[in-house]
């Protein structure tokens, strides 16, 4: 059977997707524009598709592991591989959602064993240095980087990537959106400050302490509840991040003027 | 009474950051934040020191408290962390992975 195949490189790691379906290969193409590399893969999936079933609302995501082996299941796909072989496959209906979901927890996966941490944030780049915004649904991630100059290079709306290098850590483009449905650049930058957001009457940076910065970060980081080792390298890599990024909260007003504090 | 002996569950992560010690529970993501005594008894809860030695050395050394009054609190105190699944106690000394030492 013929497959088709493209490679994915977020945040340099490379994961190739397969499938039999050429219009489906075409849909993750678009998806991922941007994003697409020829190097050598350092996971690769075949994805499987099935007929949708109704989806569960109530249905979380479950993340399971034993061993190098490691489970995904939400309504809506199932996802299994191989840590040491580096292959796996999804079982997932023909919407690039699921093939997303899938992405964004291998990414985390492999990210927080080495300091890094995927975030439910947006960043962008500005003169050079990267900021991340996080916080809850509703607290104007999309909005923060929908709102940004042109001189503004728009890493992410919805889900952030922070790698480690050294002492040093540096935020990467995703191509995973969210409510603006626009992907970021695949471009990186040195983490220059990450800051908790809150909407409020005027626009000012407030210091974080610490032990608070932990616990709202914390909140906004993806790992999972069936991994114990993984989520201990999260607080690790959380951790990490408090101690070496500046850390504060951002109170704004919906307006583009808010970007003066980061020119 | 016979010694007790604590030690932090190994399926926990914890930090001191900015005078707070925050403890995280790795089995469910809980996160606790733990006030100066009971950071220092966190911090030496080895498996292998009695309590009674740890607010001994640590926790009447360093605060001007009763010794009986400080070894209570302190048995109240481990004992939430255990009711939590965050901390060990056992009559007989722990070995580093919380089980009993060979």
């Amino acid at each position: 059977m013929t497959r088709h195949g493209l490679t994915v490189e977020v945040g340099g790691v490379p994961i190739r997707l397969e499938t039999a379906s050429e219009p489906y290969a075409r849909v993750l193409a678009q998806r991922f524009d941007g994003f697409l590399t020829n190097a050598t893969p350092q996971l690769e999936f075949a994805i499987e598709l099935v007929d949708p079933e109704e989806p569960d609302p109530d249905d979380d995501l479950r993340v399971s592991r034993r061993g190098h082996a490691w489970t995904i299941r939400r309504s809506d796909c199932e996802a299994e591989f191989d840590m040491r072989s580096g292959r796996g496959r999804i079982r997932q209906p023909a919407h690039p959602y699921a093939t997303d979901t899938v992405m964004r927890v291998v990414h985390s996966l492999l990210l927080a064993p080495t300091g890094g941490l995927l975030v439910h944030a947006s960043s962008a780049v500005s003169r050079g240095r990267a900021f991340v915004f996080f916080g809850k649904s509703g607290t104007g991630k999309s909005t923060m980087v929908g709102m940004a100059p042109d001189d503004v290079t728009v890493l992410s709306e919805e889900i952030s990537y922070v790698r480690r290098e050294g002492d040093a850590y540096v935020a990467c483009g995703t191509p995973f959106t969210g409510e603006l449905n626009r992907r970021g650049d695949n471009v990186e930058a040195p983490l220059a400050g990450m800051f908790h957001l809150v909407q409020g009457s005027d626009d000012r940076i407030e210091p974080l302490g610490p032990g608070d910065a932990l616990r709202a970060l914390l909140r906004c980081v993806l790992y999972f509840d069936g991994d114990p080792v993984g989520t201990q390298h999260a607080f690790a890599a959380a951790c990490g991040v408090v101690d070496s990024v500046p850390m504060g909260q951002l109170v704004f007003r919906r307006h583009p003027d808010v970007w003066r504090l980061f020119a | 009474m016979s010694p007790r002996y604590v030690a932090r569950h190994p399926m926990t992560a914890s930090r001191q950051l900015g005078g707070e010690m925050i403890v995280m529970s790795a089995g469910d993501s809980r996160l606790f934040t733990l006030n100066g005594v009971g950071a220092v008894i966190w911090t030496a809860a080895d498996g292998v020191t009695p309590l009674s030695e740890i607010v001994a050395a640590a926790v009447c050394a360093g605060y001007d408290v009763d010794a009986s009054v400080a070894l209570q609190d302190a048995e109240a105190f481990v004992a939430e962390l255990a009711e939590h699944g965050m901390m060990l106690v056992s009559d007989e000394p722990l070995a580093s992975d919380g089980g009993p030492r060979p």
